[in-house]
């Protein structure tokens, strides 16, 4: 039914990929911040907009690869 | 009395009556039994999975208060935003094993689930009140969204004729969630997510165009409020206030019961797994959304006389209606308010069922009917739905809103304490039923009275060591919670205590369906 899950190495490195917006979103200094601007928003708001793209394209990934 | 907006509102909501109704036939089975009534026999797919979820987890109230805070405060509203994305991953990790070991063993609720991985019928019905507490005052809000937009639209009757649009929505709620189940917010929940994708893409781009773009909207908003304030000496300030708060409700989104009831009405594992890669869609929705808040500041809708007595009424939750209002044609502000007033049906839909659910299992056919049979318990819950439904409405009409949204605190301070219970259950029997409940008492008494010490101000300013740590508060009362919990659980395994049984197996937790 279905292909055989990944090992445990590649399981441990899929699962640190999945959490690093994660651990992004939390760190809050980091994007606390106006600059650099995009087409005049500021970093902090376009910063978490791009994270929670790069989200749902890195659970995608990590849900191909059958984690 | 906006008679345009509000026909297109009332088609609409007609519209989403009629499906509600006509979801009893959908996927046609015997409505009779919890598992179908409850959780529409655990057959939904990716795409149903998707919209029900959606239109769970982004409420009405989501719509309307995150750009209120926005609005008023500033970036700290904006929180909603890295709380949600941070949901995914967690969800994704963690509950496909509720799912399963709830599939395997046909357990309908968390607390269900409890009582056969701890054999512990005690620890099962403390996790099914507090559930239950929890989601009393956050359908009562689902109801907030309502009369905002109904008002909005010119109702200004006062006292219970003022009321009585609202009555009439929820009065036809109840009937077809007694129909229907959970099959009707499910399939409303497509005309929900639809109309407010439509309405918020629709809002982002024609309004900011119309004041000058994006970089004019933010010049327009005061420079202090654009970014969390910077901590001074001593004090983690706003950072560790909105990384806790964020955290903390991450950890108790899946913990409510509405959530988890959408969840476990998927029929396998990968369903799950796709939605967290496909929800987050929703979070782009809510960040635009937290965007029309300063959006609104920035059109100076509060300077509009038009919208004084509203704003006197009902704060800042009144930004965006006004903002619909000021810069859409009356048949589009029909549409936007459709959308907010739809998107309170289906959480408060599901929210009564799954209050129903934990009612009937832990508590009715647990203690008070053990003998019930299948259509026993349907029946129940089929009424407990309404009675809690019932509840909701009385509370908001009767009772100053402010309670409600303090109620909400407290209930999301609440819902965290079952975190060590239910998750941690998930991978390990260590901790000891009785430390859990201890765990458990330990938390929600801190975390009340911290609250309510904080008069239901979500941070607490916690002393530590020369630092002061503003953090949620129900953050730290979990943590206290797992110190209780280890603790005891150490002195009852010197006291060589029995654990309880086990219903479950290892295996049960990797279990699927095709």
């Amino acid at each position: 039914m279905a292909a055989p899950r990944p090992g445990k190495l590649k399981r441990t490195l899929l699962t640190v990929l999945l959490f690093v917006p994660f651990f992004l979103a939390i760190a809050v200094p980091v994007y606390n911040r106006l600059d650099p601007s995009l087409f005049g928003v500021p970093f902090f708001y376009w910063f978490q907009f791009a994270l929670i793209i790069v989200t749902a394209i890195i659970t995608a990934l990590v849900y191909k690869a059958r984690l | 009395m906006n008679w345009i907006a509000l026909t297109v509102f009332i088609l609409l909501f007609g519209l989403v009556t009629v499906l509600g109704f006509v979801a009893a036939r959908w996927r046609a089975a015997d409505l009779n039994h919890l598992d179908e009534w409850g959780l529409a026999g655990r057959r939904f797919g990716t795409l149903v999975t998707w919209f029900l979820l959606g239109g769970d987890l982004y409420t009405a109230y989501t719509f309307v208060a995150v750009p209120a805070l926005v609005f008023g405060a500033g970036a700290i509203g904006f929180f909603a935003v890295p709380y949600t994305l941070m949901v995914y991953p967690f969800v994704y990790m963690v509950y496909p094993r509720l799912w399963s070991v709830a599939r395997k063993h046909g357990y309908v609720t968390a607390a269900d689930f409890v009582r056969g991985r701890f054999g512990s019928p005690f620890l099962a019905l403390l996790v099914a009140v507090t559930g239950i507490l929890a989601t009393m005052p956050y359908i009562a809000l689902q109801l907030v969204g309502i009369q905002v937009v109904i008002a909005a639209m010119g109702f200004t009757g006062e006292g219970l004729l003022g009321d009585l649009p609202l009555i009439v929505a929820f009065a036809i709620l109840a009937a077809y969630t007694y129909t229907s189940g959970l099959r009707a917010p499910a399939l409303i929940a497509v005309v929900k997510d639809l109309l407010i994708y439509l309405t918020v893409i629709t809002a982002v781009t024609v309004i900011p165009a119309a004041l000058g773009g994006y970089g004019q909207v933010f010049a327009s908003v005061e420079h202090a409020k654009l970014l969390l304030a910077t901590p001074t000496a001593g004090n983690t300030g706003a950072y560790s206030a909105y990384a806790t708060l964020a955290l903390g409700s991450v950890l108790a989104l899946f913990l409510y019961p509405h959530s988890l009831t959408g969840l476990l009405a998927a029929k396998n594992r990968s369903v799950i797994k796709r939605n967290m890669a496909l929800l987050p869609a929703y979070s782009l929705a809510l960040a635009l959304i937290a965007f029309l808040g300063y959006v609104a500041v920035a059109a100076h809708v509060h300077d509009n006389p038009a919208y004084g007595a509203y704003f006197q009424k009902y704060g800042n939750n009144f930004a965006v209606p006004a903002l619909m209002l000021q810069y859409f044609p009356s048949w589009f502000v029909g549409v936007a308010f459709a959308a907010i007033a739809i998107g309170a049906l289906v959480p408060a839909a599901i929210m009564s069922i799954a209050a129903a659910n934990l009612y009937t299992r832990n508590v009715y056919k647990e203690y008070l009917r053990p003998g019930a049979t299948p259509a026993d318990e349907a029946r129940m819950a089929k009424l407990m739905s309404l009675i809690v439904k019932l509840g909701a409405l009385a509370f908001i009409l009767f009772v100053p809103t402010q309670y409600a949204i303090n109620l909400q605190l407290l209930g999301g301070v609440w819902i965290l304490q079952t975190l060590p219970t239910v998750i941690l259950g998930l991978y390990t029997r260590w901790l000891h039923h009785w430390a859990l409940a201890a765990g458990w008492a330990a938390g929600m008494l801190l975390g009340t009275w911290v609250a309510v010490g904080q008069q239901f101000k979500p941070a607490y300013p916690l002393h530590l060591a020369g630092w002061t740590v503003s953090g949620y508060t129900g953050f730290y009362a979990l943590l206290v919670n797992l110190g209780v919990a280890v603790l005891v659980t150490l002195l009852l395994r010197a006291a060589k205590a029995a654990p309880g049984s086990d219903a479950t197996s290892p295996a049960d937790y990797e279990h699927n369906s095709v």
